[in-house]
């Protein structure tokens, strides 16, 4: 044996039971399953009582139609077919066991929009949305949909009209760029320099001004060179404007920062167990814990679980190479030294082709799952004292609220 | 240099784009090394500052420099050429630009320390896309006397559900730079983007998720006009244990176990019955993901761009693996 340490066991149905616990946020790298895990975490809490809303910012297509979300409206839509007690939650006050399930997709430069609405007069709104730099920042800015995905999950919480709130974390390749992105972007909406362009003549002080006069009008050439006159004067206006509306986007920003530090919101880091996966999930880990975010633990998601485990993939091939000794045929392609006892076609032939298929596919899938482990070995060893809980991976896409279910199952207490 | 015979003869810049996940990374690295066979001299190329083409080649961190860092593939008549690396950021790339266009070298470092270039790279859309893009359009485009300096350059592009926007830089930088230095720069870059000596490859796996991206980043090129596909990958394809006119039986659970007992016997595992009912559930589980598998890639051939597949690696990835998916994809002629 390795002497590899057993992390401690993730129990995600004591997590969503607690009813303290009001925010899950899932986090992890791309492509690692990170909307499916959250939308069957959301079910799960909703059939075991829960009033829950399942924040998803990109949803496979056939995913978001299991959960009845059809199109990209930035509302949250109750989900049918959810639990015994499914049905409108504000009706259903009078069982506590009834849960209930709502779900909703991020738009970003809606909900972008809606904060300029918010917080400006009609004709001063208008003038920043028709703002082409506005428009480019609110749909292509690298971070804008992380920082309204943090918006999005300010609001849910202050409108407390759901007990728990589950967030799937916009599908950036770094899962780091969702703790960053929005302060990044709140430090260039409020930036030092931001202001300096737009507005060199309030800083006072001469000595000081003509020194900021000479960096400002280096600044600007070098900038102009690069963007053109155009483009600054574009976004001077559009930063003018919005410097007199807001309250300050870093301060925003600051709020949700808190909101994910406060009692009651948890991390759960989802990886599939694979190096790149592992190593983002690792310096996640490594980050929330700089941070002092609630982390509660990992999901290893999609893995091999192989129904006959007890047989080794040494003894697999070892049978199957007795096997193919006594077939001769299409399959028994390395045998060239083999007798041939069968053929092809014969039932006992048969038998043992069909029996060689299976030893060398299930030697295949213990060796896939001795990587997985040692993989995941790597991380466990790095971070002994992450709980951790296995997702097996299934044979086919989840595409409905049964197939979420199933992933659920793995969540059950003492398996 | 020996004639090739590949799909992509007269292609000389190779974008790789994928679904996070699917492996984009590597197959960008094991296409480099195809290309580099024959004695050709490649560039493979990063622009998301991962440093993921020094994890795949085993490599330190890589600065923004083209360093060697693999030799491709030999054959009889020829040994492999070199690849270099290079790892693009913005920053670099424009203080490059204001170098080579304004002799701004000194004044950019200095700006540079202000937080100005980060700013400048943040606040305009497409700059940085454009500044990315044509330092790889500046490589394909490097001369020594008449011959190219790379004979290809392979880029690991952001994913599908960003690569349009990412390279229909024009339109996107001309939004906002409807004259400026950048436009001019925007519009050389968009000719080697939009002539035929560069497409675009997908890679994917065989899942719902990342072929429907696949699908829609195909759609996307093919509505702006004149941006390439180029061939779609598909990583980590398995061999099937059972012949194809049985996987719908095995997907339905149809496999006779008595005839598993009986072959498990006559190799001398001697389980009991639990055992053939695991065999039968693992066969029958591989059938049902390889039907959906199957379904998934009759929606890719159904685009008409070549469909290549790269076998999965199960001791994860080295550079002796790097090597064979490399092989693999010369094999197909995808390089």
């Amino acid at each position: 044996m390795t002497g590899r340490p057993h992390p401690p066991e993730l129990d995600v149905d004591r997590l969503i039971g607690d009813r303290r616990t009001r925010i899950i946020v899932c986090c992890g790298s791309g492509g690692v399953g990170k909307t499916t895990i959250a939308a069957a975490i959301g079910l799960r809490a909703a059939e075991r009582g829960r009033h829950v809303v399942v924040l998803t910012v990109d949803p496979a297509r056939r995913l978001a139609q299991s959960m009845g979300l059809t199109s990209l409206d930035n509302t949250p839509r109750l989900v049918a077919g959810v639990g015994a007690g499914a049905g409108d939650r504000k009706a259903g006050n009078e069982a506590d066991s009834a849960g209930s399930l709502h779900a909703m997709m991020l738009d970003m430069k809606r909900t972008f929009d809606e904060i300029v609405e918010q917080h400006a007069d009609p004709d001063r709104a208008a003038q920043i949305l028709a703002n082409p730099f506005y428009q480019s920042l609110s749909s292509s800015f690298a971070g804008t949909q992380e920082y309204m995905a943090m918006e999005k999950l300010g609001q849910l919480r202050r409108a407390d009209e759901w007990d728990l709130i589950v967030v799937d974390t916009p599908p950036s390749r770094s899962a780091l760029d969702f703790l960053d992105a929005p302060q990044r972007l709140a430090r260039f909406l409020d930036g030092k320099l931001l202001r300096l362009l737009t507005a060199p003549a309030k800083i006072g002080g001469r000595a000081y001004l003509r020194v900021l006069n000479a960096g400002f009008g280096m600044v600007t050439g070098v900038l102009t060179k690069i963007l053109g006159t155009q483009v600054l004067r574009d976004v001077q206006t559009f930063v003018s404007a919005l410097d007199t509306m807001f309250g300050g986007f870093r301060e925003r920003a600051d709020y949700t920062y808190q909101l994910l530090r406060a009692p009651g919101t948890s991390f759960l880091v989802v990886a599939a167990p694979e190096d790149d996966a592992l190593r983002e999930a690792s310096y996640f880990v490594e980050r929330l814990d700089q941070e002092r975010m609630p982390l509660a633990g990992l999901i290893l998601n999609r893995v091999q679980k192989v129904p006959a485990a007890h047989l080794s993939a040494a003894r697999s091939l070892a049978a199957a190479e007795v096997l193919q000794g006594a077939v001769a045929g299409p399959q028994g392609d390395q045998g060239a030294t083999a007798r041939t006892t069968a053929h092809p076609g014969e039932p006992e032939a048969e038998a043992r082709l069909l029996t060689m298929a299976a030893l060398r596919l299930h030697a295949e899938r213990m060796e896939q799952a001795a990587a997985q482990r040692r993989t995941a070995g790597h991380f466990t060893a790095a971070h002994p004292l992450v709980p951790v809980v296995e997702v097996p991976a299934q044979a086919e896409d989840v595409h409905d609220l049964d197939g979420l279910r199933r992933i659920g199952q793995a969540f059950e207490n003492g398996r | 240099m020996a004639t090739r015979d590949s799909d992509w003869d007269g292609v000389h810049l190779h974008v790789v784009t994928g679904k996070g996940g699917t492996g984009k990374t590597t197959v960008a690295g094991a296409l480099a090394l195809a290309l580099a066979a024959d004695g050709r001299r490649v560039l493979l190329m990063e622009v998301e500052g991962r440093q993921g083409i020094a994890q795949l080649f085993d490599v330190p961190p890589l600065p923004y420099s083209e360093r060697r860092i693999a030799v491709g593939p030999g054959t009889e008549a020829h040994q492999g050429g070199d690849v270099f690396a290079l790892v693009a950021d913005p920053e670099s790339a424009l203080l490059e630009y204001l170098e080579m266009f304004y002799n701004l070298r000194h004044a950019g470092t200095a700006l540079a320390k202000l937080g100005v270039m980060d700013f400048a790279t943040t606040i305009a859309p497409g700059l940085r896309d454009v500044l990315l893009t044509g330092k790889a359009a500046e490589a394909v485009r490097r001369k020594d006397g008449r011959r190219r300096h790379y004979d290809a350059v392979v880029m690991d592009a952001p994913p599908t559900g960003r690569i349009g926007r990412f390279l229909n830089v024009t339109s996107e930088v001309s939004d906002l730079a409807r004259v400026g230095p950048i436009r001019g720069h925007a519009d050389t870059v968009q000719k080697v983007i939009r002539s035929p000596e560069t497409v675009v490859h997908f890679v994917t796996v065989l899942e719902e998720m990342p072929v429907q991206e696949t699908l829609d980043g195909i759609a996307e090129l093919r509505s702006l006009g004149g941006i390439r596909a180029g061939g779609i990958i598909v990583n980590m394809t398995r061999p099937l244990a059972l012949p194809r006119g049985k996987l719908q039986a095995a997907a339905e659970g149809d496999l006779d176990q008595a005839q598993l007992a009986f072959g498990l016997k006559a190799a001398g595992l001697d389980d009991g019955p639990g055992l053939a009912a695991a065999l039968a559930t693992e066969l029958s589980e591989q059938a049902k993901t390889a039907l959906a598998q199957d379904l998934q890639l009759q929606r890719l051939l159904a685009t008409g761009q070549p469909c290549y597949e790269v076998p999965w690696i199960g001791d994860g990835i080295d550079l002796a693996a790097l090597y064979r998916l490399a092989w693999a994809l010369r094999e197909q002629k995808a390089a």
